[in-house]
Protein backbone atom coordinates (compact mmCIF):
# COMPACT_ATOMS: atom_id res chain seq x y z
CA UNK A 1 0.00 0.00 0.00
CA UNK A 2 3.15 2.58 0.69
CA UNK A 3 3.84 2.02 -2.55
CA UNK A 4 0.94 3.81 -3.64
CA UNK A 5 2.23 6.94 -1.76
CA UNK A 6 5.60 6.53 -2.99
CA UNK A 7 4.26 6.92 -6.61
CA UNK A 8 2.19 9.64 -5.83
CA UNK A 9 5.56 11.72 -4.09
CA UNK A 10 7.12 10.46 -7.30
CA UNK A 11 4.59 11.79 -9.51
CA UNK A 12 4.76 14.78 -7.78
CA UNK A 13 8.41 15.45 -7.96
CA UNK A 14 8.27 14.94 -11.47
CA UNK A 15 5.54 17.31 -12.02
CA UNK A 16 7.44 19.53 -10.26
CA UNK A 17 10.79 19.44 -12.37
CA UNK A 18 8.86 18.82 -15.57
CA UNK A 19 6.74 22.07 -15.11
CA UNK A 20 9.29 24.46 -14.01
CA UNK A 21 10.65 24.72 -17.85
CA UNK A 22 8.77 23.36 -21.28
CA UNK A 23 10.17 20.43 -21.29
CA UNK A 24 9.62 17.63 -23.94
CA UNK A 25 7.51 14.33 -23.39
CA UNK A 26 9.17 12.23 -20.68
CA UNK A 27 10.22 8.69 -22.47
CA UNK A 28 11.67 6.86 -19.58
CA UNK A 29 12.40 7.51 -15.43
CA UNK A 30 15.83 6.34 -13.96
CA UNK A 31 15.08 4.95 -10.23
CA UNK A 32 17.53 4.00 -8.11
CA UNK A 33 15.88 2.41 -5.38
CA UNK A 34 18.15 0.84 -2.28
CA UNK A 35 17.52 -2.44 -0.72
CA UNK A 36 17.39 -0.73 2.66
CA UNK A 37 14.19 1.59 1.81
CA UNK A 38 10.88 0.89 2.30
CA UNK A 39 9.96 0.57 -1.22
CA UNK A 40 8.90 -2.80 -3.24
CA UNK A 41 10.29 -2.18 -6.76
CA UNK A 42 7.46 -4.17 -8.77
CA UNK A 43 5.06 -3.03 -6.24
CA UNK A 44 6.16 0.44 -7.32
CA UNK A 45 6.25 -0.56 -11.12
CA UNK A 46 2.75 -1.18 -10.85
CA UNK A 47 1.33 1.23 -9.07
CA UNK A 48 3.04 3.69 -11.31
CA UNK A 49 1.53 1.70 -14.11
CA UNK A 50 -2.38 2.49 -12.75
CA UNK A 51 -1.37 5.91 -11.36
CA UNK A 52 -0.38 7.46 -14.76
CA UNK A 53 -2.53 6.45 -17.00
CA UNK A 54 -4.37 9.43 -18.80
CA UNK A 55 -1.30 11.91 -16.91
CA UNK A 56 1.30 13.39 -18.34
CA UNK A 57 3.31 10.03 -17.63
CA UNK A 58 1.31 7.96 -19.45
CA UNK A 59 3.83 6.70 -21.95
CA UNK A 60 6.93 6.84 -19.91
CA UNK A 61 8.27 3.98 -18.87
CA UNK A 62 10.11 3.50 -15.67
CA UNK A 63 13.28 1.37 -14.98
CA UNK A 64 14.16 0.57 -11.77
CA UNK A 65 17.81 -0.20 -10.68
CA UNK A 66 18.32 -1.67 -7.00
CA UNK A 67 20.73 -1.07 -4.97
CA UNK A 68 22.58 -3.49 -2.42
CA UNK A 69 22.59 -3.05 1.20
CA UNK A 70 26.52 -2.15 1.67
CA UNK A 71 27.99 -0.58 4.98
CA UNK A 72 31.27 -0.08 5.97
CA UNK A 73 32.45 -1.20 9.55
CA UNK A 74 35.20 1.37 11.05
CA UNK A 75 37.07 -1.24 13.08
CA UNK A 76 37.79 -3.89 10.59
CA UNK A 77 38.18 -1.03 7.80
CA UNK A 78 36.39 -2.19 5.30
CA UNK A 79 32.97 -2.82 3.62
CA UNK A 80 30.23 -5.61 4.34
CA UNK A 81 26.75 -6.68 3.03
CA UNK A 82 24.73 -6.78 6.21
CA UNK A 83 21.99 -9.55 5.93
CA UNK A 84 18.65 -7.40 5.87
CA UNK A 85 15.92 -8.80 8.33
CA UNK A 86 18.88 -11.05 10.32
CA UNK A 87 22.02 -9.17 11.12
CA UNK A 88 23.42 -5.67 10.61
CA UNK A 89 26.34 -6.10 12.84
CA UNK A 90 29.61 -6.48 10.97
CA UNK A 91 29.82 -10.54 10.92
CA UNK A 92 33.34 -10.51 11.72
CA UNK A 93 33.90 -8.11 14.71
CA UNK A 94 30.00 -7.44 15.85
CA UNK A 95 30.24 -3.85 15.39
CA UNK A 96 26.76 -2.14 15.06
CA UNK A 97 25.98 -1.25 11.58
CA UNK A 98 26.96 3.09 11.72
CA UNK A 99 27.98 3.62 8.28
CA UNK A 100 25.77 2.71 5.46
CA UNK A 101 27.46 3.72 2.15
CA UNK A 102 24.82 2.46 0.25
CA UNK A 103 21.27 0.92 0.11
CA UNK A 104 19.40 4.04 1.06
CA UNK A 105 19.32 5.32 -2.06
CA UNK A 106 15.34 6.43 -3.16
CA UNK A 107 16.32 8.29 -6.60
CA UNK A 108 15.24 9.45 -9.82
CA UNK A 109 18.82 9.10 -11.43
CA UNK A 110 18.33 10.06 -15.31
CA UNK A 111 15.28 11.58 -17.21
CA UNK A 112 14.69 10.05 -21.07
CA UNK A 113 12.71 12.85 -23.26
CA UNK A 114 11.87 12.28 -26.56
CA UNK A 115 13.10 15.04 -29.06
CA UNK A 116 10.40 15.42 -32.01
CA UNK B 1 15.73 10.32 -30.92
CA UNK B 2 16.37 10.68 -26.84
CA UNK B 3 17.60 13.57 -25.12
CA UNK B 4 18.87 12.58 -21.57
CA UNK B 5 18.63 14.86 -18.37
CA UNK B 6 21.00 14.33 -15.83
CA UNK B 7 19.98 17.69 -14.34
CA UNK B 8 17.32 16.00 -12.47
CA UNK B 9 20.20 13.53 -10.80
CA UNK B 10 19.96 13.29 -7.50
CA UNK B 11 16.58 14.21 -7.16
CA UNK B 12 15.40 12.44 -3.87
CA UNK B 13 12.51 10.77 -4.98
CA UNK B 14 10.17 12.01 -1.80
CA UNK B 15 11.47 15.22 -2.69
CA UNK B 16 8.01 17.25 -2.52
CA UNK B 17 7.09 15.58 0.86
CA UNK B 18 10.68 16.42 2.00
CA UNK B 19 9.97 20.13 0.68
CA UNK B 20 7.09 20.04 2.54
CA UNK B 21 8.45 18.68 5.95
CA UNK B 22 10.98 21.55 5.73
CA UNK B 23 8.25 24.68 5.34
CA UNK B 24 6.62 22.71 8.14
CA UNK B 25 9.84 22.49 10.43
CA UNK B 26 10.26 26.20 9.43
CA UNK B 27 6.83 27.18 10.18
CA UNK B 28 7.47 25.19 13.67
CA UNK B 29 10.52 26.86 14.65
CA UNK B 30 9.06 30.65 13.54
CA UNK B 31 6.54 29.58 16.26
CA UNK B 32 9.08 27.98 18.64
CA UNK B 33 7.24 24.19 18.84
CA UNK B 34 9.02 21.65 19.13
CA UNK B 35 7.45 18.56 16.97
CA UNK B 36 7.84 15.09 17.85
CA UNK B 37 6.40 12.22 15.42
CA UNK B 38 5.16 9.21 17.25
CA UNK B 39 5.35 5.88 15.53
CA UNK B 40 4.75 2.49 15.88
CA UNK B 41 2.63 -0.81 14.64
CA UNK B 42 -1.13 -0.64 15.47
CA UNK B 43 -2.05 -1.00 19.08
CA UNK B 44 1.98 -0.61 20.18
CA UNK B 45 0.62 2.20 23.05
CA UNK B 46 1.07 5.18 21.03
CA UNK B 47 -2.13 6.88 22.48
CA UNK B 48 -2.04 5.51 25.88
CA UNK B 49 1.48 7.19 26.14
CA UNK B 50 0.32 10.32 24.79
CA UNK B 51 -2.64 10.17 27.60
CA UNK B 52 0.08 9.62 30.29
CA UNK B 53 2.27 12.49 28.47
CA UNK B 54 -0.39 15.21 28.23
CA UNK B 55 -1.51 14.30 32.15
CA UNK B 56 2.05 14.86 33.28
CA UNK B 57 3.33 18.15 31.43
CA UNK B 58 0.04 20.03 30.50
CA UNK B 59 0.86 21.80 33.22
CA UNK B 60 4.41 22.85 32.11
CA UNK B 61 4.07 23.26 28.49
CA UNK B 62 0.97 24.21 25.95
CA UNK B 63 1.38 21.37 24.23
CA UNK B 64 -1.22 20.12 20.96
CA UNK B 65 -1.81 17.04 18.86
CA UNK B 66 -2.20 16.07 15.64
CA UNK B 67 -3.79 12.36 15.54
CA UNK B 68 -3.28 10.62 12.28
CA UNK B 69 -5.88 7.96 12.09
CA UNK B 70 -7.25 6.19 8.96
CA UNK B 71 -10.66 5.84 9.41
CA UNK B 72 -11.87 7.42 13.41
CA UNK B 73 -11.22 9.91 15.47
CA UNK B 74 -11.79 7.53 18.65
CA UNK B 75 -7.35 8.03 19.74
CA UNK B 76 -8.73 11.97 18.84
CA UNK B 77 -11.36 11.80 21.30
CA UNK B 78 -9.51 9.95 24.41
CA UNK B 79 -6.86 12.38 24.28
CA UNK B 80 -9.62 15.89 23.98
CA UNK B 81 -10.18 14.96 27.49
CA UNK B 82 -7.39 16.42 28.84
CA UNK B 83 -7.97 19.72 27.76
CA UNK B 84 -5.44 20.17 24.79
CA UNK B 85 -6.41 21.42 20.79
CA UNK B 86 -6.30 17.99 19.23
CA UNK B 87 -6.23 17.93 15.48
CA UNK B 88 -8.16 14.65 13.70
CA UNK B 89 -6.21 14.03 10.12
CA UNK B 90 -8.28 11.19 8.71
CA UNK B 91 -5.49 9.58 6.55
CA UNK B 92 -8.49 7.43 4.10
CA UNK B 93 -6.55 4.47 2.70
CA UNK B 94 -2.91 5.92 3.35
CA UNK B 95 -0.90 3.92 6.11
CA UNK B 96 1.20 6.95 7.11
CA UNK B 97 0.71 10.93 7.19
CA UNK B 98 2.98 13.13 4.84
CA UNK B 99 4.00 16.42 5.42
CA UNK B 100 1.04 18.01 3.11
CA UNK B 101 -1.66 16.72 5.40
CA UNK B 102 0.48 18.00 8.35
CA UNK B 103 0.69 21.26 6.66
CA UNK B 104 -2.89 21.04 6.92
CA UNK B 105 -3.37 20.57 10.42
CA UNK B 106 -0.80 23.05 11.08
CA UNK B 107 -2.55 25.71 9.25
CA UNK B 108 -5.92 24.41 11.33
CA UNK B 109 -3.73 24.97 14.31
CA UNK B 110 -2.90 28.32 13.03
CA UNK B 111 -6.73 29.79 12.33
CA UNK B 112 -8.08 28.26 15.41
CA UNK B 113 -5.30 29.45 17.88
CA UNK B 114 -2.24 31.38 18.65
CA UNK B 115 0.52 28.85 17.69
CA UNK B 116 3.30 30.81 19.10
CA UNK B 117 1.50 30.47 22.39
CA UNK B 118 2.89 26.60 21.89
CA UNK B 119 5.82 24.43 23.13
CA UNK B 120 5.01 21.09 21.70
CA UNK B 121 3.35 19.36 18.94
CA UNK B 122 2.94 15.80 19.50
CA UNK B 123 1.83 13.73 15.88
CA UNK B 124 0.65 10.41 16.70
CA UNK B 125 1.24 8.94 13.14
CA UNK B 126 -0.69 5.83 12.09
CA UNK B 127 -0.15 2.50 13.39
CA UNK B 128 2.52 0.88 10.58
CA UNK B 129 6.13 0.10 11.47
CA UNK B 130 7.42 0.23 7.60
CA UNK B 131 6.57 3.83 6.08
CA UNK B 132 5.93 6.27 8.54
CA UNK B 133 9.90 6.24 8.87
CA UNK B 134 10.69 7.39 5.15
CA UNK B 135 7.79 10.41 4.95
CA UNK B 136 9.07 13.24 7.57
CA UNK B 137 6.16 15.72 8.38
CA UNK B 138 8.50 18.31 9.90
CA UNK B 139 9.00 16.75 13.22
CA UNK B 140 12.54 17.53 15.48
CA UNK B 141 12.79 13.82 17.05
CA UNK B 142 10.77 10.70 15.60
CA UNK B 143 9.83 8.75 18.66
CA UNK B 144 9.39 5.00 17.89
CA UNK B 145 7.60 2.26 20.21
CA UNK B 146 7.67 -1.10 20.20
CA UNK B 147 5.92 -3.03 22.93
CA UNK B 148 7.22 -6.42 24.55
CA UNK B 149 4.72 -8.58 22.91
CA UNK B 150 5.49 -7.54 19.30
CA UNK B 151 9.04 -9.90 19.68
CA UNK B 152 12.56 -9.01 19.47
CA UNK B 153 13.29 -9.55 16.18
CA UNK B 154 11.32 -6.81 14.95
CA UNK B 155 13.83 -4.02 14.77
CA UNK B 156 15.45 -6.66 12.44
CA UNK B 157 12.49 -7.21 10.40
CA UNK B 158 11.71 -3.81 10.69
CA UNK B 159 14.67 -2.00 11.03
CA UNK B 160 14.63 1.75 9.11
CA UNK B 161 11.92 2.81 12.20
CA UNK B 162 14.62 1.65 14.93
CA UNK B 163 17.88 3.00 12.60
CA UNK B 164 15.99 6.30 12.34
CA UNK B 165 14.37 6.81 15.78
CA UNK B 166 15.81 9.20 17.88
CA UNK B 167 14.07 7.64 21.38
CA UNK B 168 12.22 4.36 21.33
CA UNK B 169 9.95 3.29 24.12
CA UNK B 170 9.78 -0.41 24.61
CA UNK B 171 6.13 -0.23 25.65
CA UNK B 172 3.75 -2.59 28.12
CA UNK B 173 6.92 -3.48 30.30
CA UNK B 174 4.33 -4.19 32.76
CA UNK B 175 3.15 -7.54 30.43
CA UNK B 176 6.95 -8.88 30.25
CA UNK B 177 6.53 -11.12 33.40
CA UNK B 178 3.99 -12.56 30.95
CA UNK B 179 5.83 -12.99 28.72
CA UNK B 180 9.27 -14.99 27.29
CA UNK B 181 10.53 -11.37 26.15
CA UNK B 182 14.36 -10.78 26.33
CA UNK B 183 14.51 -7.32 26.37
CA UNK B 184 17.98 -7.17 26.75
CA UNK B 185 18.02 -8.86 23.34
CA UNK B 186 15.82 -6.35 21.94
CA UNK B 187 17.98 -3.84 22.91
CA UNK B 188 20.63 -5.16 21.52
CA UNK B 189 19.22 -6.28 18.51
CA UNK B 190 17.83 -2.58 17.69
CA UNK B 191 22.08 -1.36 18.96
CA UNK B 192 22.99 -2.91 15.35
CA UNK B 193 21.67 -0.31 13.81
CA UNK B 194 21.65 2.82 15.80
CA UNK B 195 24.18 3.36 18.47
CA UNK B 196 22.82 6.38 19.62
CA UNK B 197 18.65 6.23 19.94
CA UNK B 198 17.77 6.45 23.74
CA UNK B 199 16.21 3.63 24.97
CA UNK B 200 13.47 3.88 27.90
CA UNK B 201 11.26 0.91 28.92
CA UNK B 202 8.04 2.08 29.70
CA UNK B 203 4.75 1.42 31.19
CA UNK B 204 1.64 3.19 30.69
CA UNK B 205 -0.43 1.00 33.01
CA UNK B 206 1.57 0.84 35.84
CA UNK B 207 4.01 4.05 34.99
CA UNK B 208 7.40 2.24 35.41
CA UNK B 209 9.82 4.57 33.31
CA UNK B 210 7.04 7.56 32.27
CA UNK B 211 9.79 9.88 34.54
CA UNK B 212 12.59 8.82 32.01
CA UNK B 213 10.35 9.33 29.03
CA UNK B 214 9.17 12.87 30.79
CA UNK B 215 12.74 14.11 31.62
CA UNK B 216 13.69 13.29 27.43
CA UNK B 217 10.65 15.55 25.94
CA UNK B 218 11.42 17.99 28.22
CA UNK B 219 15.37 17.96 27.89
CA UNK B 220 13.98 18.65 24.25
CA UNK B 221 11.17 21.11 24.52
CA UNK B 222 13.75 23.33 25.25
CA UNK B 223 13.03 27.32 23.99
CA UNK B 224 15.74 26.16 21.11
CA UNK B 225 13.57 23.06 20.34
CA UNK B 226 15.73 20.80 18.59
CA UNK B 227 17.86 17.75 20.49
CA UNK B 228 21.67 17.49 20.48
N1 LIG C 1 -0.89 -3.80 29.76
C1 LIG C 1 -0.70 -2.68 29.05
N2 LIG C 1 -1.52 -2.38 28.04
C2 LIG C 1 -1.28 -1.24 27.34
C3 LIG C 1 -0.23 -0.37 27.65
N3 LIG C 1 -0.25 0.66 26.78
C4 LIG C 1 -1.30 0.44 25.96
N4 LIG C 1 -1.93 -0.71 26.30
C5 LIG C 1 -3.13 -1.28 25.68
O1 LIG C 1 -2.83 -1.61 24.32
C6 LIG C 1 -3.95 -1.35 23.49
C7 LIG C 1 -3.57 -0.40 22.38
O2 LIG C 1 -3.15 0.85 22.94
P1 LIG C 1 -3.24 2.21 22.16
O3 LIG C 1 -2.67 3.26 23.02
O4 LIG C 1 -4.60 2.42 21.60
O5 LIG C 1 -2.23 1.89 20.95
P2 LIG C 1 -1.94 2.78 19.65
O6 LIG C 1 -0.51 2.55 19.32
O7 LIG C 1 -2.36 4.17 19.89
O8 LIG C 1 -2.87 2.09 18.55
P3 LIG C 1 -3.24 2.65 17.08
O9 LIG C 1 -3.35 4.14 17.18
O10 LIG C 1 -4.52 1.99 16.74
O11 LIG C 1 -2.10 2.21 16.20
C8 LIG C 1 -5.03 -0.79 24.40
O12 LIG C 1 -5.89 -1.84 24.77
C9 LIG C 1 -4.26 -0.29 25.59
O13 LIG C 1 -5.01 -0.30 26.78
C10 LIG C 1 0.63 -0.72 28.75
O14 LIG C 1 1.60 -0.04 29.09
N5 LIG C 1 0.35 -1.89 29.40
MG1 LIG D 1 -3.58 5.41 18.73
ZN1 LIG E 1 34.10 -5.22 11.79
Amino acid sequence: MHETDMTKALILTLRDWWEAEDRPVIARIHLIVGKFTCVEPASLQFAFDVQTQGTFLETAELVIEETPLIAFCHTCQQEYAPAIGIQYACPACRSPMDDIRSGRELKIERIECTVP
Amino acid sequence: MHQTYDAALGINLLHANQAGAEHNRAHLDAWGITCLNIMSSPGAGKTALLERTLAALTADFRIAVIEGDMTTELDADRLRQYGVPVIAINTGRSCHLDSRMVSGGLHRLEHEYNPAEFDLLLVENVGNLVCPAEFEVGEHAKVALLSVTEGEDKPLKYPIMFQEADCLLITKMDLAPYLDVDLERIIANVRQMNTTVKIIPVSAKTGEGLEVWLDWVRSVTKPTGVPA
